[in-house]
């Protein structure tokens, strides 16, 4: 297990290499003169060639290389064109609101969908089965940004249920400490603030939660079927064990290595893909961030943007694989 | 050797339900095993050996097997139609069973260890540690060296072997009165087999578990069983006791059974082998099932369905026309000597 582990651990050096090589090369990509189209046509010359300088453009492409990569080791992501403030600072808040909503959005998929799952594969061919598979079909093929607004409209605006978008009361702002608000809120014993910042988490969680719910639920089901099959399974049943510990431990234990990795895609998938979540409820995360940047074309920060959910994204998979090894005690051999 | 069944199957009719409809996998058969006894199952693939056992357990797949007809009585209880509750009870501490394929049987992600205890806990109150020692002891018992290292060991770190002993301890770990095996050995080498095959007679004669033998090997039927019972096709076409089926069997099935075991004394050219293959459960609705694949069939054959017909020997009876005389005329021996006494 241990020696798995570094040896997994150290597999992701050159994935992360391979990955800023990408991504650095990507900027440089851009036709003509970055600072230009920074700019835009009318600039003035002496105003690109100082931007030029600026982003030390006007070096050859590998001291740029290492200078980039020398500022990643040492945590410096650059500076943000059109604030000028480090995006190393600049970005962690948005991080921890897109951190904070996925995490919710994932736990309430894998609660449902991990127990949608398993009882449609228990129940296979039941009307719940049918039900359950049905609306995770639905839920699929549902577009996002239409859920998101159906829920804005039937629990914020019809019912008055539930805030309509933001993060927080806009009257009775969180004291940040990790930008985590949850955590934040329950930090500093408010259990007002933590009631209101969990209110504006529901709806978009949930319209987040929706599509990787069905297809956790659609891979627990398929998987928990196959385990069911096998023998061992079989000889749990002989043994005298009830329906409930044969599905609950010796196949969802088992089960468990597909869906694993689904959890995995779908968890990086959710970090760079709340960009439309984040838009309609108007949730400061870093789909937004980014977002924005393209906007203003602020190069350095989508660049860093995109390497930091891009590193998040390896490191899940990471701890995916770690996961697997954890579960089955097969993996270390082979 | 007393005689009291263990477990008594009385016209057990077993059948799938497909797409295609009813598909009768086991057609009434009757059969009886005595405490303490070794009774074999032999027929090929497809017999409907293991879903005579699935059945006694209550272990057919749900919604496609299910038992339509007869009675299977275990100590006298009736447990065709016990509860989920009282079934539970029943398997692994009263009826255990052992699989045809050691290397899938038991759970991979699962150290022997915790799967041995859970075998324990279920039917017992002993705590962990009791019920660890339990395990320790059955491991060795059946003669599993390092038994207490292997508690803490996965099942892919065993061999085949291994494995079959850890399955056949788990399953005897609560003292059953029936083991049903079902071909316990086929996957296993030789060498190995003859162990298997030992401890599981040891256990017998040790415990007076009576086990129920399934298997498509007459040499494994030979080497333990007490008395045999041979199916074709879901229903039983002979029974009686080994050396009775080994020296004069009287189906023609049997007979080619034994026929094409291999001989090392003869050398032949050509191993004997039974023409044709095993029918697909519910094709032949007419008739002996035998009759396509039998030299000797007539007419007869083809249009009715033979009884089980005693054959004057002990508990020797076979499903075949041929035989029918033969009940007839000890019929009329004991009629001619009552009437003389």
């Amino acid at each position: 297990m241990f020696a798995y582990s570094i040896r997994r651990i150290f597999m992701v050096i050159p994935v992360l290499l391979g990955m800023s090589i990408i991504v650095f090369f990507m900027i440089r990509a851009i036709p003509g003169n970055p600072a230009q189209v920074i700019l835009g046509q009318k600039a003035t010359k002496e105003a690109v060639e100082a931007l030029t300088h600026k982003l030390g453009l006007d070096q050859p492409w590998y001291v740029q290389y290492f200078k980039y990569l020398g500022g990643l080791l040492t945590g410096d992501l650059g500076e943000s064109i059109r604030t000028g403030a480090s995006i190393t600072e600049e970005i962690w808040p948005y991080l921890a609101a897109t951190l904070e909503l996925s995490l919710a959005a994932m736990l309430i998929a894998i609660v449902i969908g991990v127990n949608a799952g398993i009882i449609s594969a228990w129940f296979q061919n039941s009307w719940f089965d049918y039900v359950a598979m049905v609306l995770a079909l639905i839920g699929v093929s549902m577009p996002i940004f239409w859920l998101g607004l159906m829920e804005q409209w039937i629990f914020a605006i019809n019912l008055d249920l539930l805030p309509t978008s933001g993060r927080e009361e806009v009257r009775n702002p969180v004291t940040p400490i990790t930008h985590l608000y949850l955590i934040d809120t329950l930090l500093q014993g408010n259990t007002e603030q933590f009631v209101q910042v969990l209110q504006h988490l529901v709806l978009p969680s949930v319209a987040l939660a929706t599509i990787p719910m069905a297809i956790i639920a659609r891979i627990t089901r398929s998987s928990m079927l196959e385990v069911m099959k096998s023998d061992y399974i079989r000889t749990a049943r002989a043994k005298g064990l009830s329906m409930f510990w044969v599905v609950y431990k010796h196949s969802l234990k088992n089960a468990t290595i597909p869906v694993l990795t689904v959890i995995g895609l779908q968890m990086g998938l959710l970090l760079g893909g709340a960009i439309l979540t984040e838009t309609i409820f108007s949730w400061p995360g870093i789909g937004r961030y980014i977002y924005e940047a393209i906007g203003y074309r602020d190069y350095p920060v989508i660049q860093s943007g995109i390497l930091v959910v891009a590193t998040i994204f390896i490191l899940i998979n990471l701890l995916v694989d770690l996961l697997y090894a954890a579960i089955d005690p097969r993996i270390k051999y082979n | 050797m007393s005689k009291h069944p263990v477990l008594e199957v009385k016209g057990l009719k077993t059948s799938f339900f497909t797409d295609d409809g009813e598909v009768p996998a086991v057609d009434e058969i009757d059969f009886y095993i005595n405490e303490g006894e070794i009774l074999g199952i032999v027929g090929e693939s497809g017999c409907g050996k293991s879903v005579t056992s699935l059945s006694i357990m209550g272990l057919l797949p749900k919604g496609i097997g299910k038992i339509v007809g007869g009675e299977i009585l275990f100590k006298g209880e009736s447990i065709v139609n016990a509860s989920e509750k009282r079934m539970k009870e029943i398997r692994g501490k009263e009826i255990a069973m052992i699989f045809q394929e050691p290397m899938t049987s038991l759970n991979p992600l699962f150290t022997i260890g915790n799967q041995m205890v859970e075998a324990i806990r279920i039917h017992s109150k002993m705590n962990k540690k009791q019920a660890q020692e339990r395990a320790i002891e059955m491991l060795k018992l059946v003669g599993l060296p390092r038994a207490k290292e292997i508690m803490n060991e996965y099942p892919h770190q065993l061999s085949g072997g291994m494995r079959q002993r850890v399955m056949i301890a788990m399953a005897m770990v609560c003292n059953p009165s029936l083991l049903i095996a079902d071909e316990p050995t086929t996957a296993l080498d030789v060498t190995i087999q003859a162990q298997i095959l030992k401890l599981m007679k040891d256990l017998n004669k040790n415990f007076n578990t009576a086990i129920m033998m399934i298997t498509h090997d007459l040499g494994v039927v030979a080497e333990v069983c007490h008395r045999v019972v041979v199916m074709y096709s879901g229903k039983i076409v002979e029974e009686g006791d080994v050396c009775t089926i080994f020296k004069s069997p009287k189906h023609p099935y049997t007979i080619g059974l034994i026929q094409s075991i291999p001989d090392i004394r003869e050398k032949k050219a050509r191993l004997y082998s039974i023409p044709g293959n095993v029918p697909k459960p519910g094709s032949i609705r007419q008739g002996c099932r035998f009759a396509a694949r039998c030299e000797h069939a007539f007419e007869r054959c083809f249009k009715e369905n033979p009884g089980l017909y005693e054959t004057g020997e002990q508990g020797h009876k076979v499903r075949c026309f041929l035989h029918q005389r033969e009940e007839e005329m000890n019929v009329e021996r004991t009629v001619a000597a009552g009437e003389r006494t």
